[in-house]
C-alpha cells in the first residue's frame, strides 16, 4: 500500500517536470453539429460535470466550452484503471458571420451540452412573394 | 531515460519507441477486453470496504440500462439514441463525433465482492455502480484472549 502512494506520488511528480504542457492537458469532448434554416444546434458530451463547472462563453466569434469534471469519489479510493484520466474539458469553435452570438442559448442535462446558436436575422431564408398587378 | 546519441538501427528505434508508446496508453488489457476508447468510458477503483465504476455514459435513460452480475463479471448494457431522427432532410449534420447505438461493457471483478451488496445511481451523465466486498474478506484485528 505503502509503495503504491510512493510510487504514484513519483510518476506525478515526473510528470510535473519532464512535461510541463501536458499538465494543461485536456479532455477533447466529442461533438455533433447539426445546422437548420435558422440556426445551428451543437452537442457535447460532458460526462461528470455539473452546472456549475461548466464555462460557456462566446468571445468574439469563438465559442469557448470548458468544463471541469466533479466526481465524488469515496474517500481512500485507490484507482485501478482509468479511462477518463484528465479531470477537465475543452473545446472551442469558430462561429461564421451569420450567426448571431448574441443569441446564444444553452442547456445541460445528464452529462450533454446543447447550445442552440440562431442565425441573425438578414441571413435566414426569406421568401419572397411575387406581386402580381 | 538513456537515449544513445548515435543510434546503430533506426528500426530497433522505432520498436523502442512504439513500445514505449503502448506502455503510455495501454493499461495492461485482461483477457475479457479491458480496453480503450469504448463507450462508455469506465473509471475503475477500489476501497477497502467496495469496488467502485464510473461508466461515463451522458444522455442515456437510466431505466434502459441493465447492470448484470453474474459470477464476478459486471455487465452494463444500453442503448443510446442518436441526435437526430433519421429521414429529416430539412437539417445538416456537419459534426458527428458522438456515440450512438447499443453499446456494452464487461467488468471483471476481484474475488472477494458482495453480489448483494450492489448499487447503482446516475449522475450528471456519469453512471457510478459499487459493489460491496464481502465482510469476511475485510481486513479484521484478532484479540489476543
Amino acid at each position: 500500500m505503502n509503495d503504491m502512494t510512493t510510487s504514484q506520488t513519483a510518476a506525478a511528480t515526473r510528470e510535473e517536470e519532464g512535461k510541463p504542457a501536458r499538465q494543461d492537458a485536456t479532455l477533447l469532448p466529442p461533438v455533433d453539429v447539426v445546422e437548420d434554416a435558422t440556426g445551428i444546434t451543437l452537442y457535447a458530451d460532458l460526462p461528470g460535470v455539473p452546472r456549475d463547472k461548466l464555462d460557456l462563453r462566446v468571445d468574439g466569434d469563438q465559442l469557448n466550452i470548458e468544463a471541469e469534471l466533479a466526481l465524488a469519489v469515496p474517500q481512500g479510493m485507490t484507482p485501478s484503471h482509468a479511462e477518463v484520466s484528465r479531470s477537465r474539458y475543452r473545446r472551442a469553435f469558430t462561429l461564421s458571420k451569420e450567426l448571431d452570438p448574441e443569441k446564444v442559448s444553452a442547456e445541460l442535462n445528464q452529462g450533454v451540452l446543447r447550445v442552440r446558436i440562431p442565425k441573425a436575422e438578414h441571413a435566414q431564408p426569406r421568401k419572397i412573394s411575387v406581386q402580381v398587378r | 531515460m538513456y537515449r544513445s546519441l548515435f543510434p546503430r538501427d533506426v528500426f530497433a528505434e522505432f520498436d523502442r519507441l512504439q513500445r514505449d508508446m503502448s506502455t503510455l496508453f495501454d493499461y495492461s488489457p485482461s483477457i475479457r477486453g479491458f480496453g480503450r476508447g469504448g463507450y462508455p468510458a469506465l473509471n475503475v477503483g477500489s476501497t477497502p470496504t467496495s469496488v467502485e465504476i464510473y461508466a461515463f455514459a451522458p444522455g442515456i435513460d437510466p431505466a434502459a440500462v441493465e447492470i448484470n452480475l453474474d459470477r464476478g463479471v459486471l455487465t452494463i448494457d444500453g442503448e443510446r439514441k442518436p441526435t437526430l431522427p433519421a429521414g429529416d432532410e430539412k437539417t445538416t449534420l456537419h459534426l458527428n463525433e458522438r456515440f450512438d447505438g447499443r453499446f456494452r461493457r464487461v467488468v471483471s471483478l476481484p474475488d472477494d465482492i458482495d453480489p448483494a451488496g450492489v448499487t447503482a445511481d446516475y449522475h450528471d451523465g456519469v453512471l457510478h455502480v459499487s459493489v460491496k466486498r464481502r465482510e469476511s474478506a475485510q481486513p479484521r484485528r484478532i484479540e489476543v484472549q
